[in-house]
């Protein structure tokens, strides 16, 4: 395992128009081994960008990102994503899903078997893993996105909004879901959110992201994500900082909004 | 007018056996299902299913308008047919002098398709004699002819009186009735007239069925279909001209499936590619194939080659936009996905692209062997050795209809057919289509 080193990184589009969008400037974060570190800004703060540069689908036009002693050059194996919704293979049933991303390193499937195996335990799913994914629930279609990235034993798991389509009930078990494979596995974990209870129970490390252009606004520590593994999180809400946390975040994404919005008219 | 009281039948029968059938069999009239519950359903296309009693009497009713206006001898209710059998009228025949005489005209009226129909012992049919008649008394004489249904015949009849026409006999009444030349007497049998010469004529009447040549009876074009099959037509049987066209179909789709899919892939997949082949593309899609049939004869003759060529032309801009559409309908988080699992480019073509664009490649196929059964055909109505086109455009230069019918509906069936198939393996190939 090693850690994550986010050095320095600007990202700049160019318009059609001539103009440009300065979608990050000067991000830097150091991520240890075995976090899990929550993402969480208004819209157009970057956040996805970031997390397909460490990826390493889009290269920054500035700075670099090291995982341990290489730097990214581009999508490899050690560094799983999670999408929101779609990325499965439709074409294949749940066990062919997990087993994908040994299938493409040459791992016999004999060899594989009873990693994949266990991993559908593990989420839920071993009585359906002979099913094709539109039969799924979207619950499970994450269930299967989550085995099917860890299948791969990456070293680093980027999530984008990963349960953001799920509904609340489901989601808050999913939620759960998350902290346990974190605990048992010890994966570095980059998770985006676009809900704060979910970047605050869920987060080790809690990033708010400010916008135009993206930068790192705050950053926090927090025990939630300890707290909630193996217990109900409904208990964790009622742990007292946890509600001034929350307010705190709110307000300040709302300011950034707020600022968003002004600026926009004094344009106009 | 005819056309006016079949769209009226047709009309009628829609909207007829609706509401007949719509009273007596309330239940199966009646929503099935969830449906059931459904308060709203006008608008909901979702709760729309197709009624199988009306797609079954759709069938059955053109078939009877099919019966009800050809001479069938099928057993269901039929239009006014033409006049046949035997009929007799009168002529007065009066002479410069004043003197006058009455005779006769025995007429036979025979079906004009007797020569097309075999008897019993499978002797050809043939027209028949007119029949015996006594001469009469007077100088006018009793005559007898024949003519076809929807035919019609001058009659001379001074050819046995002992006054000719040239020596002053002139025809003045028709069944008492005086007339003069230019007049129409009718009768229920046909319509009798006088030619401005004088001459009488006699034109049996027609009634709304249509003669063989026009339309056959369902009968006949059965009975044809028998006979292509055993005996054939041009040489080649039936089977034949359809396996023939069968043939070009499917390799010239083939041969434009396997060119046309890589192409597309390489235009969804590589900046150089798209770019090359991009303008040829556009400029060939437009061109509708039929419009490619003379050049394709010009260079590559009537044989089996230029047929081929013509249909893998037809096919080949639809399945290379369908591949192109198919790779551009990947959703780049599949992508992403598969590279962040560590599969190479050619493992992201085979187990992602590949995969991902069956959907698109087979409604482009679809769309590609509807075109090429379409444009076989065609091309075999212009030039061809054999095919069911070719079947049919020399059996429409012989008047023979029936043949043409045999024709049409087995390319309409053959067409059904290929489509079925092509949903069934779809369905059976990409499960997945539409439920994601």
């Amino acid at each position: 395992m090693s850690g994550l080193l986010i050095d320095d990184i600007s990202m700049r589009f160019d318009l059609p128009n001539g103009g440009h969008v300065q979608a990050l400037k000067n991000v830097t974060l150091d991520i240890k081994s075995g976090e899990l570190m929550s993402v969480l800004g208004p819209s157009g703060c970057g956040k996805t960008t970031l997390l397909n540069i460490v990826a390493g689908f889009l290269a920054p036009t500035q700075g670099r990102v090291m995982l341990g002693d290489h730097e990214v050059k581009g999508p490899d194996a050690e560094r799983g994503m999670v999408f929101q919704q779609g990325a499965l293979f439709e074409w294949m049933n749940v066990r062919d899903n997990v087993r994908f991303g040994p299938d493409m390193k040459g791992v016999s499937r004999s060899q594989s078997r009873e990693k994949v195996e266990h991993l559908l335990e593990v989420v839920g799913l071993q009585d359906f893993k002979e099913k094709a994914i539109y039969e799924l629930s979207g619950g499970m279609q994450q269930r299967v996105a989550l085995a099917r990235c860890l299948a791969n034993d990456p070293d680093v798991i980027l999530m984008d909004e990963p349960l953001g389509a799920l509904d609340a009930l489901t989601r808050e078990k999913m939620q759960s879901l998350v902290l346990d494979l974190w605990k048992e596995t010890g994966k570095t974990i980059i998770l985006i959110t676009h809900s704060v209870e979910e970047a605050l129970l869920l987060g080790e490390r809690l990033l708010v992201m400010a916008p135009r252009p993206g930068r790192v606004h705050k950053e926090y520590r927090l025990p939630f994500a300890d707290l909630g593994v193996g217990n109900d999180l409904r208990e964790v809400k009622k742990h007292p900082d946890y509600n001034s946390t929350r307010e705190e975040i709110l307000e300040m994404i709302w300011n950034m909004e707020e600022e968003i919005m002004g600026r926009a008219e004094e344009q106009a | 007018m005819t056309g006016f009281l079949v769209l009226a039948l047709y009309v009628g029968a829609f909207f007829g056996s609706y509401f007949v059938l719509s009273r007596l069999l309330q239940g199966a009239f009646a929503r099935k299902g969830f449906n059931k519950l459904k308060t709203v359903t006008f608008g909901d296309e979702s709760a729309v299913v197709a009624n199988r009693i009306a797609s079954v009497l759709s069938v059955v009713t053109v078939f009877w308008l099919w019966v009800a206006f050809t001479n069938s001898v099928i057993p269901l209710p039929k239009l006014p047919g033409p006049y046949q059998g035997q009929m007799e009228f009168t002529y007065t025949a009066t002479l410069p002098d004043g003197s006058t005489d009455d005779a006769t005209v025995t007429m036979l009226v025979y079906p004009e398709d007797i020569q097309q129909t075999v008897d019993a012992e499978g002797n050809p049919g043939r027209a028949p004699e007119a029949v015996e008649v006594e001469p009469g008394e007077g100088f006018a004489k009793n005559d007898s002819d024949t003519v076809a249904r929807y035919g019609f015949k001058v009659l001379n009849v001074w050819k046995n009186d002992d006054v000719s026409k040239k020596d002053g006999s002139v025809v003045t009444h028709i069944n008492g009735a005086p007339v003069s030349p230019g007049d129409y007497v009718e009768v229920p049998e046909g319509t009798i007239g006088i030619t401005d010469k004088g001459t009488p004529t006699f034109a049996p009447a027609v009634g709304l069925r249509m003669a063989r040549l026009y339309l056959p009876a369902p009968e006949v074009v059965l009975e044809r279909f028998v006979r292509l099959n055993k005996e054939g037509y041009q040489n080649f049987t039936l089977w034949e001209h359809t396996r023939y066209s069968l043939q070009r179909v499917l390799l010239g789709f083939l041969f434009g499936a396997l060119i046309g899919i890589p192409i597309g892939y390489a235009m969804g997949l590589t900046n150089w590619s798209r770019g090359w082949f991009d303008p040829i593309v556009e400029f060939m899609r437009p061109v509708p194939p039929l419009a490619l049939i003379p050049l394709m004869i010009i260079w590559f003759g009537i044989g089996e080659l230029s047929k081929v060529i013509l249909l893998f032309l037809a096919a080949l801009w639809i399945m290379i936009i369908a591949a192109r559409a198919g790779v551009s309908g990947v959703a780049i988080t599949k992508v992403h996905a598969a590279y962040s699992l560590g599969a190479s480019k050619w493992q992201i073509l085979t187990k992602v692209i590949v995969p991902n664009s069956l959907p698109e490649i087979f409604t482009g196929a679809r769309v590609a062997m509807g075109v090429c059964w379409g444009t076989v055909v065609a091309a075999e109505l212009v030039a061809a050795e054999v095919g069911l086109g070719k079947m049919i455009v020399v059996a429409s230069k012989f008047q023979l209809t029936d043949i043409v019918i045999v024709g049409i509906i087995l390319i309409g069936v053959i067409g059904f057919m290929i489509d079925v198939g092509m949903r069934k393996l779809e369905n059976w190939l990409v499960p997945w289509k539409g439920r994601v």
